[in-house]
């Protein structure tokens, strides 16, 4: 397979052989009883990086999190920052913040009060603490509501005080666990982009839990999919997106169509030869017989009425439209191809109003470019 | 509105009649001119005026604060810590047989705590005065407390605790700042209940007191048994007050709190409704 350099951006650490993890997992395990939450999980985080932890629940994201914040001590394995082992340093010793899910404000004290907490464990004299609160305030615009408790607060006015009381003690690292979970989807899409001017701005390292894989795809550098307390994949959003590593994390993230079949040898080359018929070559030579699977996602795949023409260098397969889903900007035609399998095809709907469209039951062309699928071997 | 039957309100008549009709007459005949306790004969305070001049019964009264001011306060302590190591370490060995521990008291007959108090002091050879009576009171009102307070932490967010040590404070900063505030009504009403307990107790001051240290209440009982005077009326109606005033005003402040909190959620709601989309957080600068 071609390099997946042209998806990395121009920050990249985790590409540099010479860069030295600021966070790192080294063959992390956590037991509750006989429950394993963490498996044998080693990972790095560098600094600055925006890093998402991804994956369903009860995986293992925020034990994770409790573990570098200082709340769980792992069963075996080390975790360090900066180089240094956090092992047996208390929670209140970590240069780290967390901004935790239920927001956790004290509700004995004001917003001003919450915020200051942290400033005053670390003997800040009154004016800078008065100057740095302030500063906060400001920056989640909630200058008028200082003097107010958290229940004289909205959802959306708390997660905001629960921000800037993380954010107030400039820690290195800040772990975020689920933070835009209790917003309604127009404010949870302007503060994604907040955070992440906010995290590039101050320097800092984030570490973000989220189970919406779209607050993973916007805002990090990479992610980190998880499954039953272990990483599947580490990459890049566009890398998870475009090369995912195994069919849990091509399922998990986003639409897939999943093409069977097995390799069969044509020509002395590897090949994959799907139920349908279409023989696509292999990047390596594998076993004759052995069952894979090709990868592509909707919108790589290609309607059309007539059949591709010669030398397009296309894999076209016959298919009959069984189903067809109008989302506006896109359509999404759910494909009968021969062997039975139902593909998903989405179509950007560039023009407003298309002359002849696509009918129910009408026998179309479903083709694919050489590149658009990943063979996935698990 | 469900209507009130005959049968409904003869019952609440009946059933705080037979609660209060002692009490009342209790207060009424305290202010009897007459000196025959069964005898109206017109309205007087002069009995809560003689009061003043019975030194034994105010030495008693002033015994009974000391001991209740003390050993309220120390069962507050020690119930409030015995909740906290019952509700945080829900999985330490032996932990049901700690919690059974600290309710028995609860439903043990007041005759043995007392026999089994004078038995430990005589054991330990320790003169019976003030200070057994204020041990013993502390024993027996701490699970009280306990009980009190330990049904505040269960619906206590530990995640708020989690996150002042995450903010850099001590575990001794983090309970004196965050956990002490937040459970200080519970705290205090536990007080509050230590103290009444301890105001009112009879048996067990009786086998743990000596010579010197004859509390309220038993003073009262030896006055009784020579026959119920005027005065006596008087000084249970002040002890009447005194208890009712502290369970009305730990019942007021909750209730009080409570609303105020309903009200003020009730605003912030009403205010996100108002403005549907608040100006959400810019960045630095930006
Ligand atoms: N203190 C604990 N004792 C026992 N089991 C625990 C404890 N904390 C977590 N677990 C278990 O560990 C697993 C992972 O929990 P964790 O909270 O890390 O999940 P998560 O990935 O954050 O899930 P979610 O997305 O639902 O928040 C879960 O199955 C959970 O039941
Ligand atoms: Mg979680």
């Amino acid at each position: 397979m071609k390099s997946l350099g042209i998806f990395r951006r121009s920050f990249a650490p985790w590409a540099d052989p010479n860069a030295k993890p600021f966070i790192s997992f080294r063959n992390v395990t956590k037991r509750f009883g006989d429950f394993t939450a963490v498996d044998n999980l080693s990972l790095d985080i560098f600094t600055r990086e925006f890093f998402a932890l991804l994956g369903g629940s009860g995986c293992g994201k925020s034990t994770l999190l409790r573990m570098l914040a200082g709340f769980e001590q792992p069963t075996s394995g080390e975790i360090t920052l900066d180089g240094q082992s956090l092992a047996g340093i208390p929670p209140y010793r970590r240069p780290v913040n967390m901004m935790f899910q239920s927001y956790a404000l004290f509700p004995h004290m004001t917003v001003e009060k919450n915020i200051a907490f942290g400033l005053k464990q670390d003997g800040m004299p009154k004016t800078e603490i008065a100057e740095r609160v302030a500063q906060m305030l400001k920056l989640v615009k909630l200058e008028s509501f200082a003097g107010r408790k958290p229940h004289q607060l909205s959802g959306g006015q708390r997660q905001r005080v629960a921000l800037a009381r993380s954010l107030a003690k400039r820690p290195k690292v800040l772990l975020l666990d689920e933070p835009l979970g209790a917003l309604d989807k127009k404010l949870r899409e302007e503060t994604q982009f907040e955070l992440m001017d906010l995290q590039y701005e101050l320097g800092l390292t984030f570490v973000v839990v989220t189970h919406d894989q779209e607050e993973a795809m916007t805002m990090s550098d990479r992610i980190a999919v998880m499954s039953q307390g272990r990483v599947i994949q580490v990459a890049t959003p566009a890398e998870i997106y475009e090369a995912p590593n195994s069919r849990f994390v091509a399922e998990f993230i986003g639409d897939v169509n999943m093409m069977e079949g097995r390799v069969a040898l044509e020509n002395g080359h590897s090949v994959l030869k799907t139920e349908d018929g279409v023989s696509v070559p292999l990047p390596e030579p594998l076993a004759e017989g052995r069952e894979v699977a090709l990868a592509v996602r909707p919108e790589k795949l290609k309607v059309s009425r007539a059949a591709p023409p010669e030398g397009a260098n296309l894999y076209a397969v016959r298919g009959e439209i069984w189903d067809i889903a109008y989302f506006g900007d896109m359509t999404v035609f759910h494909v009968k191809l021969p062997s039975g399998k139902i593909v998903k095809a989405s179509s950007l709907n560039a023009t407003r109003g298309v002359e002849d469209p696509f009918g129910y039951d009408e026998q179309i062309w479903v083709s694919f470019e050489p590149q658009a699928g990943v063979v996935l071997k698990g | 509105m469900v209507r009130w039957s005959r049968f409904n309100i003869a019952s609440i008549v009946f059933g705080f009649a037979f609660l209060y009709l002692p009490i009342v007459l209790l207060v009424i005949y305290s202010f009897n001119e007459s000196r025959l306790v069964t005898v109206w004969t017109g309205f007087s305070t002069k009995w809560y005026g003689t009061l003043l001049t019975n030194q034994a019964l105010l030495d008693a009264a002033w015994v009974t604060l000391r001991v209740g001011l003390l050993s309220a306060s120390a069962s507050t302590v020690l119930g409030t810590l015995a909740a906290l190591s019952l509700s945080r370490y829900p999985d330490f060995r032996g932990r049901v047989l700690f919690s059974g521990m600290i309710y028995a008291p609860l439903v043990m007959p007041e005759v043995i705590t007392g026999l089994s108090m004078l038995l430990l002091f005589v054991a330990i050879g320790i003169d019976r005065g003030f200070w057994t009576v204020t041990l013993a009171h502390t024993t027996f009102t701490m699970c009280f407390v306990a009980v009190v307070v330990q049904s505040r932490l269960q619906s206590f967010d530990r995640s708020i605790e989690e996150a002042a040590m995450d903010l850099g404070a001590t575990p001794v900063a983090t309970f004196f700042q965050v956990t002490l505030p937040i459970i200080l009504p519970a705290v205090l009403s536990g007080w509050v209940l230590a103290f009444t307990l301890s105001l009112d107790d009879l048996v067990i001051a009786s086998f743990t007191s000596g010579p010197g240290a004859t509390t309220l209440p038993m003073r009262i009982y030896s006055q009784v048994r020579l026959g119920v005077t005027p005065e006596i009326n008087a000084i249970c109606t002040i002890l009447i007050g005194v208890v009712a005033c502290g369970t009305l005003i730990a019942a007021l402040a909750t209730r009080r709190r409570e609303l105020q909190r309903q009200k003020d959620e009730r605003a912030a709601f009403a205010e996100s409704m108002v403005r549907t989309v608040d100006p959400p957080p810019a960045a630095a600068g930006g």
